[in-house]
């Protein structure tokens, strides 16, 4: 995706092939020439974990999807079947759901690097947009999948977050009837949301294209936020960038197996396992862990609409953030002050989430209303004034000169490449 | 081509914006059924369809639970000490005021029929509980007394009535 090719091939067969699809070719300029700047952090190996993460979804989705069954009298059961009569479906269940939690965790560390190392700025702006427009849409599709299972969490989820739609002025019941299929949630509802779940990791499949394609058009954004100037500031990405990927990815498989083997349930809840009633509501309704933060901004807010309109925006906001920072400088490791007020906002974050799985009562309240407005202010004051005031250090001259600090090779730092 | 003239518009511009305009209808028409399967379809509409409640058997006090278009409808055969109670409340004190008449049927005041809906965020209240001898929700605390009507919590308005009449003293349709 980077210009011309500098593919040749070897075989005649792939010299024939070269000439009518130069796929090897696009993969060759893509994935191994392709220049990385040579100081990425492992903070930068996320990307690729969210790809391997999409393949492991989509794949143990497949799977599980030729067992289970899109009814409101068979889901329950068809979900159990898998668990105890499907050769290894509690493998592949507990890897999905699981898998689920991985994804998150993932596309927040990569949101919060992005963040940390202002990669979000000109000229990755389209870049950045992508990825919000990924996030929401993998909300979309983990909220759909939890529905599947048919348990009180899965039916009760459903009607509190299509419940949400109400609080439009007018059009909201007909379009809260129009979601369910129905006057309340039932069989149409659970149909449509396995269709559409089963249809969305392909669209995010899609996107995520258009995500890579900007990247490679815009290059990697690195920790110094200095754009590669020679050739001595990148290395090719293959060997370089694909074993860094490789190894904490391998890491991250491990914290994933932890989870599936040892803990599979840790991160659901025990209500999930008791058979949809229209009947009774769970005592205490909350979403999954990464939904959290939302969760209390949506609760924080006393009138029912402008509590989702703020649930909206929390999320809507981040798409407009290359522009709300106003800063020329990148990377927070030359700002001071923007490094601070970053860190204060992972708090924030994780104070929300917390707060989402408490009781929506007292202290809980008054807190999470402090922090949502801070959230906001985060994006619509600091970025907007820090620009204006903060004093800069000095950026490094280049990314080698940063690496090497006066030609001195560290260790841990990569060679120059060797010239072609 | 010799119809072509720089100025002014030539026939063939009105035929190009014609088949367009064509175009896009066709296109925006396609989207109404694509649209519209998704709202409620035939069978729901007839599974809605009103139902009979005998009310007969229900004993002062007790608190049925009944699924009108797959919603809950509480039935309460309320006791004299509870029409009282919630006859007898300073309106002004009610975040969403309304007399009890106003949520019963003349004549009917012990039968108390509501959509067991929190309208809060959508959870089902238990019956006979909270501070009123009311309902209460167990999801955000929300107490709602004998009436149906919410008196503490966070929910905005009170438990919502569904259309229903007397067929006769001991019968209601629903819907």
């Amino acid at each position: 995706m980077s210009g011309h090719s500098l593919y040749q091939p070897q075989s005649p067969f792939m010299k024939w092939m070269e000439r009518r699809l130069p796929i090897a070719g696009l993969i060759h300029s893509s994935f191994v020439v392709y220049p990385t700047p040579r100081n990425l952090n492992y903070w930068w190996t996320f990307g690729g974990i969210l790809t391997f993460m999409l393949g492991v979804q989509i794949i143990t989705g497949i799977v599980l999807a030729m067992h289970y069954t899109p009814h409101v009298d068979y889901a329950f059961n068809s979900v159990e079947h898998i668990m105890r009569d499907v050769n290894y479906g509690w493998l592949l269940r507990y890897l999905h759901a699981n898998g689920a939690a991985m994804f998150f965790l993932a596309a927040y560390v990569h949101m919060f690097r992005g963040m940390y190392y202002g990669s979000y700025k000109e000229p990755r702006e389209v870049l950045w947009i992508l990825g919000v427009i990924l996030l929401l849409l993998i909300i979309a599709t983990g909220f759909m999948g939890y529905v599947l299972p048919w348990g009180q969490m899965s039916f009760w989820a459903a009607t509190v977050i299509t419940n949400l739609f109400s609080a439009i002025p007018l059009v909201g019941e007909p379009i809260v009837s129009w979601l369910w299929g129905g006057y309340a949630v039932g069989n149409p509802t659970l149909n449509r949301f396995y269709s559409l779940h089963y249809l969305l990791p392909f669209v995010i499949a899609g996107v995520v294209v258009l995500h890579i394609w900007a990247l490679h058009v815009a290059g990697q954004n690195n920790p110094t936020g200095v754009e590669p100037r020679r050739d001595t500031d990148t290395v090719p990405f293959t060997p370089y960038a694909t074993i860094k990927d490789s190894f904490l990815m391998i890491v991250f498989c491990i914290l994933f197996a932890w989870f599936v083997f040892y803990m599979p349930n840790y991160l659901g809840h025990a209500d999930n396992y008791i058979p949809a009633n229209p009947a009774v509501t769970p005592t205490h309704i909350v979403p999954e862990w990464y939904y959290l933060p939302f969760y209390a901004i949506l609760r924080a807010i006393p009138n029912k609409l402008m509590g989702v309109v703020a649930l909206g925006a929390s999320i809507v906001i981040l798409a407009f953030l290359p522009w709300l920072d106003t800063s020329k400088v990148r990377s927070a490791r030359y700002r001071p002050l923007y490094r601070q007020f970053f860190w204060v906002f992972v708090v924030v974050c994780v104070g929300l989430g917390w707060l989402g799985s408490k009781p929506a009562e007292g202290g809980y309240v008054i807190a999470a209303r402090i922090l949502t407005l801070y959230y906001f202010a985060h994006f619509l004051i600091v970025l907007p004034l820090l620009g204006l005031f903060e004093k800069t250090k000095p950026l490094p001259n280049s990314i080698t000169e940063s690496v090497l600090h006066g030609d001195v090779p560290l260790g841990a730092s990569a060679p120059p490449p060797v010239k072609t | 081509m010799t119809t072509m003239s720089s100025a002014g518009h030539t026939r063939r511009d009105f035929l190009y914006v014609a088949t367009g305009a064509v175009a896009a209808t066709g296109a925006a028409a396609t989207l109404i059924p694509l649209i519209a399967q998704m709202n409620p379809d035939a069978s729901t509409i007839a599974a809605g369809a009103p139902i009979e409640v005998d009310l007969g058997p229900i004993a002062e006090g007790q608190v049925i639970k009944v699924f009108w278009r797959g919603k809950p409808i509480f039935i309460n055969h309320r006791t004299k000490k509870q029409i009282e109670e919630a006859q007898n409340v300073n309106l002004a004190s009610l975040p969403d005021p309304q007399p009890d008449s106003a949520r019963v049927k003349e004549g009917h005041a012990q039968w108390q029929v509501l959509i067991g809906i929190c309208t809060h965020l959508g959870c089902i209240p238990i019956a006979h509980q909270g501070t009123y001898d009311g309902y209460f929700c167990p999801c955000h605390g929300s107490v709602y007394d004998t009436s149906g009507r919410i008196r503490s919590g966070p929910a905005p308005l009170n438990l919502l009535l569904p259309p229903y009449e007397f067929v006769s003293d001991t019968r209601i349709q629903i819907g």
